[in-house]
């Protein structure tokens, strides 16, 4: 296939992996927020979703308090950052016109309905109330949930189907990682836990953003253990948006394109080493080398395979 | 429309009796609530903008993406008057191609005194790069727009040849997609000759000018400007339909005059491109070197014959308004038939005697300009103003050749489904013909494009003009009539 289809489907692939990690967040921390402080609930709350959504800097340049309003402004439907839902649907809309023979009409539609309510949404004024902001984010919850459902069900499996598979993972796993980033702190497991802890409802809160609050519960069958959420968002292969079952997706997809093409390159070698480590190490050993040390050479590791890619593939 | 002309309803005739190939849809019509069609008028824009069939219009900056008006009641054509037009359109393409292989060959109808000389070497759209060279299959265009008018119940004429790259298939296409899920009873009730096998006609014909080389097996490409480009829907869906890859310029690349492009499996011989960009745009090493479009080294590879270009480079000097003048002519001169679609009567600017006519009644005729395309850069006499009227008789004076002039034409109208009723526009036809090396080939039909407002004679769809579904059906009233008498 052409290499700029591949570049474009990986990417939109992403920037719609995005918009749904930013619309679950957002939804997760308004919840957190809206706890009575003696609960967790507060102001900071904001700067953190700032901060693993990487629109920390950018919000800073705009000058604004740290508030609710100002920061899901900023999230949501701000055109002045780059990674906002909006731009993240723009984007993958003005790519998925690109290369619409490579789409299949189920995908297509389901970016362009989106695209299409958004844009009458922002011409009424942008989401004005609580009511019509939840909408709009469960709006971008479906349309990642038909877009994906679309691909799987309708795309034809070649070079097209995976490179837009390896572009979800990568961007999930970045995701998920920036998540661990920024909430370490509260995640390691020096904390004594004695009844009801404070940081219970941060706990999930990062559950409740990456959509595993009740599948922590299947998994542990326990009340909720900060080393445990750490767990399962890393290390559980069950989990759909740990960082081990991102890197099994890639590695597989990955595969299928070098058996497609007849040759294994620099990415699949990258990408099947990381997945390698991913399985040999244990909890113990990710809080011995320190939580926060680990997510953030992971987030290097993941995006050197990105420019594997491009390298490789993309030209 | 200028009210002193009588003007011709394809429904209606003009004596006020429906015609024949109406019959149904007007009975319909007639026994269908107008809440119906005004449901049905919705769920068609619905369509439309899901589907994301869009146009852009160029300058405005709010509106990049418009929907074109699409009406809903069908434009009917019998397969008897059909298959007369099929025969003309195809007569007409083979002389096209007939002439381009002339001029950019031994010159033959210059020599003859029938086209003047000038007028083929002075045209911006003949390319001296082509001089002396055969294009593939001595095809020059593969893909025509024949732009069809009537005026009556006789017949139709021709009002411009479009042989560069005409656009508006997917429109047609689609248009009878978006009719099939709206009125399936209009279906049921009429035999309507389908139109869905084009995109296979279009890829047998490109398949059937590859290089020799290619072995039967040709590796094919859509090439567009990208998605800025008006046309950008139709390049993808076209593309999409033909299952061949959508390519812009920076996809190919060409070594030792071969065409490449740029795979995940590094690079692809190109054997056929289906280009829908301008000459000028092509290959920034002949033609313009500011062009971002384009492929460098691309001319040299088709000279070379190791690709072959749809249609040929230099094709748009046989659809220039000045030499659709000499198509009669041009027809006789290569076929030895008589045409069978006329002009319509266009008056020669160029020619002094024609200059005096036309320039004594400007208020009454079409001025265009010779090299002008999409409705610019036009004067339509009737609804000009008078300052309209005084630039255009200084345009004329100072550059007579740049022009030629018409009569104002009664345009047939259409019905077509507006808020407020029924009520008859006017309409032009645009069929598409293919010409490969092995035939030629017309679906049947095309797009019928209506002039929205009340009135109005400008189609264009840069300008507002939209679309109805064409239906060719079988003249089954005849059997009826037959019947009835015996």
């Amino acid at each position: 296939m052409l290499s700029r289809t591949a570049d474009n489907l990986y990417w939109l692939a992403r920037y719609m992996e995005r918009a749904d990690f930013l619309a679950r967040a957002i939804q997760a921390s308004r919840r957190l927020a809206a706890l009575p402080k003696a609960y967790g609930g507060d102001e900071t709350e904001w700067e953190s979703v700032l901060l693993s959504s990487g629109a920390a800097l950018a919000f800073e340049e705009s000058g604004r308090p740290v508030d609710e309003a100002n920061v899901v402004g900023f999230l949501t439907f701000a055109p002045e950052n780059p990674g906002s839902i909006r731009n993240c649907l723009e984007q993958a809309r003005a790519n998925a016109r690109a290369v619409r023979t490579a789409l299949t009409i189920e995908m297509w539609e389901s970016i362009n309905d989106a695209y299409l309510e958004m844009r009458s949404l922002e011409s009424r004024g942008g989401v004005a109330c609580a009511q019509e902001l939840a909408r709009f984010l469960e709006l971008i919850k479906q349309t990642s949930l038909t877009y994906d459902g679309g691909a799987y069900r309708t795309m034809l499996r070649n070079d097209a189907y995976w490179f837009s598979r390896v572009g979800l993972f990568i961007e999930r796993a970045d995701n998920t990682a920036r998540l661990l980033d920024v909430k370490y702190h509260v995640l390691l497991p020096e904390k004594e836990i004695v009844g009801g802890s404070l940081d219970y409802f941060q706990w999930s809160a990062i559950l409740r953003a990456v959509s595993a609050h009740t599948a922590y519960h299947w998994v542990y069958r326990t009340s909720m253990k900060p080393w445990l959420v750490a767990d399962l968002l890393i290390l559980r292969p069950e989990m759909p948006r740990s960082l081990i079952s991102c890197y099994e997706s890639i590695v597989l997809n990955l595969d299928n394109l070098a058996r497609a093409h007849g040759r294994q390159g620099a990415a699949q070698r990258h990408a099947r080493g990381l997945y390698g480590r991913l399985e040999k190490l244990s909890m113990e050993s990710v809080f011995q080398g320190g939580l926060h040390e680990f997510v953030q050479s992971f987030i290097a590791e993941n995006n050197r395979l990105g420019a594997l890619i491009s390298e490789q593939y993309l030209f | 429309m200028d009210s002193r002309l009588t003007q011709f309803d394809e429904l209606a005739g003009t004596d006020g009796c429906t015609r024949p190939p109406y019959r149904k849809l007007s009975q319909w019509l007639a026994e269908t609530p107008p809440e119906l069609l005004a449901s049905r008028r919705e769920q068609a824009e619905l369509l439309f903008r899901r589907i994301g069939i869009t146009f852009a219009v160029y300058g405005a900056q709010e509106a990049t993406e418009r929907l074109i008006p699409f009406d809903i009641l069908p434009r009917i054509i019998s397969r008897s008057e059909w298959t007369a037009l099929e025969k003309g359109l195809i007569q007409r393409v083979a002389a096209l191609n007939a002439f381009l292989a002339d001029i950019y060959g031994a010159g033959e109808i210059l020599k003859a005194g029938i086209v003047p000389a000038d007028l083929v070497y002075r045209n911006p759209a003949y390319c001296p790069e082509m001089a002396g060279r055969r294009a593939p299959y001595d095809i020059y265009v593969h893909i025509a727009g024949v732009d069809i008018v009537r005026t009556d119940d006789q017949g139709f004429f021709v009002l411009e040849d479009n042989a560069r790259t005409p656009s508006g298939v997917s429109y047609m296409l689609e248009n009878r997609e978006v009719m099939m899920r709206l009125f399936p009873e209009l279906f049921a009730m009429h035999r309507v000759a389908p139109i869905e096998n084009y995109p296979d006609e279009l890829l047998a014909t490109l398949r059937s000018v590859a290089p020799l080389r290619a072995n039967g097996d040709p590796t094919i490409v859509l090439m567009t400007p990208g998605q800025y480009n008006s046309a950008f829907y139709e390049h993808s869906f076209l593309a999409d339909k033909l299952g061949v890859e959508l390519v812009e310029g920076r996809d190919l690349f060409v070594r030792d005059d071969v065409v490449y492009m740029r795979t995940t499996e590094g690079p692809r011989r190109v054997d056929v491109i289906y280009r829908r960009i301008d000459d000028d745009f092509l290959d920034p090493l002949c033609f313009r070197p500011d062009s971002a479009l384009g492929v460098a080294g691309l001319m040299g590879a088709y000279q070379a014959g190791n690709v072959t270009l749809a249609n040929a480079v230099g094709a748009g000097a046989a659809d220039d308004k000045a030499i659709y003048t000499y198509m009669p002519e041009i027809i006789k001169f290569y076929l030895g038939e008589a045409p069978l679609l006329q002009n319509v009567p266009t008056f020669r600017c160029r020619e002094a005697e024609a200059l005096a006519y036309v320039l004594d009644r400007l208020d009454q005729l079409v001025v265009k300009e010779v090299n002008g395309s999409g409705g610019y850069g036009m004067l339509v006499g009737p609804h000009a103003s008078k300052a309209q009227i005084e630039e255009f008789h200084a345009k004329l004076k100072a550059h007579p050749q740049n022009f030629i002039a018409q009569p104002t034409l009664a345009l047939s109208t259409c019905p077509i489904a507006l808020a407020s009723g029924v009520a008859p526009r006017h309409v032009d036809l645009r069929p598409f013909v293919l010409q490969g090396a092995n035939g030629a080939r017309v679906v049947p039909g095309g797009l019928t494009r209506v002039a929205m407002t009340e009135n109005s004679l400008v189609v264009n769809s840069s300008q507002g003009g939209g679309t109805k579904d064409t239906w060719v059906i079988d003249d089954a009233w005849v059997d009826e009539k037959t019947m009835g008498q015996a």
